[in-house]
């Protein structure tokens, strides 16, 4: 019998007992409910704590004082800073270190934006520059003409330029990456600790020792994560075929095409990711001989998870362009859940995505080779928790 | 058929088993009796691979013991364990399947020893919902169903009530009629001696006894029981060849060396006044293994 059809036999028992449980069902419906709410609730806790910065040039610093007063009556938080020349303030723009560049002078106010001004820096804004208007048109007050001052004060408006053309799907492919970020976290994060569970309920029950004198220990590794990784592969399509379907049956998303690719892109994330967490979820899992260490030997690993789930919903929503961003999301233990992302923003070049895929595949490589080793060292050992240095040692 | 050469285990600064070295011949059933911790749990575990030995080899039909002649050994484990969560009949045909069957033979296997075990009404119980005798059953089904080739069975009597005990000395006879050569240990040293065709004793990781029980009586000589009422506590001690074993309301027994004649101690008996009894008994296998091992009952 080869090996293949043992991983094989292995995998089949894990699809078989997961699809036929209920939680299984119940969980695929809870995560569709808890993605909705999740992500409306997101939205509006980001839309509140925004910070507006914004940058002044040449004589415009001159409004640093009023512009932060008028911006706080507008309820509106803003950082003002003075930039030292406008090209410099472009690039700050481009980088997303900056949301808006003031220059020229107070009574006109030119703005430098990456794709569109906020509302309501616009109108604090317009104000500043009405009120400088308005105080000329005061000085000059022997030739007053209530009419055509008013006219003038009106006209008096900033004058804004985009650095880049307003995407207008720009709302609907954050909303997906939201949506493809916290599908990717949860799910990697379920299905990692599914293997890890399954990894410590082999050794708690002792079912290991039988398995071990059939099969080698890495093809009950390989077994149990190709098994899991299927049934969670298949629930992240429901939930995303489900979801993709809904919003673009009831016109929530009007770019179809991009959705169906968020998705597809997803899925190969997902494996990936997959593939580089579960190892390393079934070697810490194999460390301990009880259901009750486990989510404490985890912990390590869970975490990496869950700040790669923050610092993607935070960097997305607020510096999508920055190079932090794009950094961070080619870097292996977050490419799986930034990467998607960016690709649903559509700011993901295709090296970006080469290089993040490369690094992805040397470091499964590696850390399937050290998990196999942690792992087939460790899941015959009962008794307490194992020192992670003592499963490295040769045995 | 099953021949274990020198096979030498350290678990830091225990040996465990140092240079276990016995065969076991097709159809024949080998009993591996020893105190808790003396190796036979180590030495059960190298022979199916779960373990790795540091020195010695393990070969089976003459060839060194590979992944897949392992496959086709039957194990039962010290410590059971089964899946929890799992059906017995699908727990069975799955771990047949590992074992190398078809899924066909997985089935009918598993049906066959699922009836044959008594378990017909349980087979698609969960396994945690039987009772513990019934788990040690499918437990025990589940180191036959792939048709093993070797069986290495670690206390298999331990937790089983006195039927399910005549019915696992029935299914090993059959194995071993059918040319399967039967490891197994177990501390019911009367059941080892009524099943076993040659015994294994271990201690502190040796094999220091190895044989069939005539042969390991062979160099011990016999127990003779001398029922004199009236005579003194003390009155054999002085008798060459002689070891008293213990007195016990007017019953001496006494352990003689091979060769003594046994007149001698008739003729001191009888210098005491009343002989009601003089019996020849062989040692059992309980007190060899009390000998060999040293732990006495004198």
């Amino acid at each position: 019998m080869t090996s293949r059809h043992t991983v094989w036999l292995v995998a089949r028992r894990e699809l078989r007992t997961r699809l036929r449980a209920r939680s299984f069902l119940v969980g695929t419906a809870v995560s569709i409910a808890i993605l909705v709410g999740f992500v409306l609730m997101q939205s509006t806790l980001f839309g509140g704590e925004r910070v507006t910065r914004v940058g002044l040039s040449g004589q415009a610093a001159a409004i640093s004082a009023p512009l932060a007063e008028e911006a706080r009556s507008l309820g509106l938080d803003v950082q003002v800073s003075t930039v030292r020349d406008a090209s410099a303030g472009e690039a700050a723009v481009l980088d997303g270190d900056l949301d808006a560049l003031v220059t020229g002078t107070p009574a006109a106010l030119h703005v430098v934006v990456d794709e569109s001004l906020d509302e309501n820096l616009r109108r604090a804004l317009n104000t500043l520059v009405q009120e400088e208007v308005l105080r000329a048109q005061l000085a000059a007050v022997e030739e007053l003409d209530p009419d055509h001052v008013l006219g003038t004060v009106a006209d008096a408006t900033v004058d804004v330029r985009s650095l880049r053309a307003p995407d207008p799907t720009h709302d609907e492919r954050l909303a997906m990456a939201l949506v493809i970020v916290a599908l990717l976290y949860l799910s990697l994060l379920l299905y990692g600790t599914m293997v890890a569970q399954g990894v410590v309920e082999e050794k708690s029950s002792r079912v290991v020792e039988i398995l071990l004198a059939a099969v080698r220990p890495w093809e009950l590794l390989a077994g149990k994560v190709v098994g899991l990784g299927l049934v969670g592969l298949a629930q992240l399509t429901v939930v995303g075929g489900v979801g993709v379907v809904l919003a673009v049956v009831t016109d929530v998303l009007t770019i179809p095409g991009v959705a169906v690719g968020t998705l597809l892109w997803g899925l190969l994330w997902y494996l990936l990711g997959y593939l580089f967490y579960a190892t390393v979820f079934a070697a810490a899992g194999s460390l301990v001989s009880r259901q009750e260490e486990t989510q404490s030997v985890l912990l390590p690993v869970t975490s990496v998870l869950v700040l790669a789930f923050v610092l993607g919903f935070g960097l997305l929503s607020r510096i999508p362009n920055s190079s932090a961003t794009a950094v961070l999301s080619v870097l292996p233990p977050f490419a799986p859940i930034l990467m998607p992302g960016r690709l649903a923003l559509g700011t993901a070049t295709g090296w970006d995505v080469a290089l993040a895929v490369v690094l992805m595949l040397v470091s499964v490589a590696a850390l399937t080779w050290l998990a196999g080793r942690i792992y087939a060292r460790a899941v015959l050992r009962t008794g307490p928790r194992l020192p992670l240095r003592e499963a490295l040692r040769k045995a | 058929m099953l021949e274990v050469d020198g096979v030498t285990k350290r678990f830091g600064d225990v040996l465990a088993c140092d240079r276990v070295t016995f065969d076991v011949a097709a159809g024949e059933l080998f009993g591996f009796v020893g105190g808790n911790g003396a190796g036979k749990t180590t030495t059960m575990r190298i022979v199916l691979g779960v373990l790795a030995q540091d020195a010695g080899s393990v070969r089976f039909a003459g060839a060194p013991v590979e992944h897949a002649a392992r496959r086709r050994f039957g194990y039962l484990p010290e410590e059971r364990g089964l899946y929890p969560r799992m059906r017995v009949l699908e727990q069975l045909v799955y771990l047949a399947e590992l074992h190398g069957a078809g899924i066909n033979a997985a089935h009918r296997a598993a049906e066959h020893w699922i009836s044959r075990l008594g378990l017909r009404e349980h087979r698609d119980t969960e396994l945690q919902r039987l009772s513990l005798g019934n788990q040690q059953r499918v437990q025990l089904a589940a180191a036959l169903v792939h048709d093993p080739l070797l069986l290495v069975l670690d206390e298999p009597f331990s937790g089983l009530d006195p039927l399910a005990v005549d019915v696992l000395v029935e299914v090993l006879r059959e194995q071993a009629r059918a040319g399967v050569p039967v490891v197994f240990s177990s501390h019911q040293l009367d059941l080892v001696e009524r099943l076993c065709d040659r015994v294994g004793i271990v201690a502190a990781g040796r094999i220091v006894a190895c044989g069939t029980v005539e042969q390991l009586r062979a160099g011990t000589g016999s127990t003779l029981v001398v029922e004199a009422p009236d005579a003194p506590p003390d009155w054999a001690s002085g008798l060459p060849g002689v070891t008293v074993l213990g007195v016990h309301s007017g019953q001496t027994r006494l352990r003689v060396a091979p060769g003594v004649d046994d007149q001698p101690i008739l003729a001191a008996a009888l210098a005491t006044g009343r002989v009601r009894g003089f019996t020849h008994h062989h040692p059992s296998l309980a007190e060899l293994y009390r000998d060999v091992v040293g732990v006495g009952s004198r």
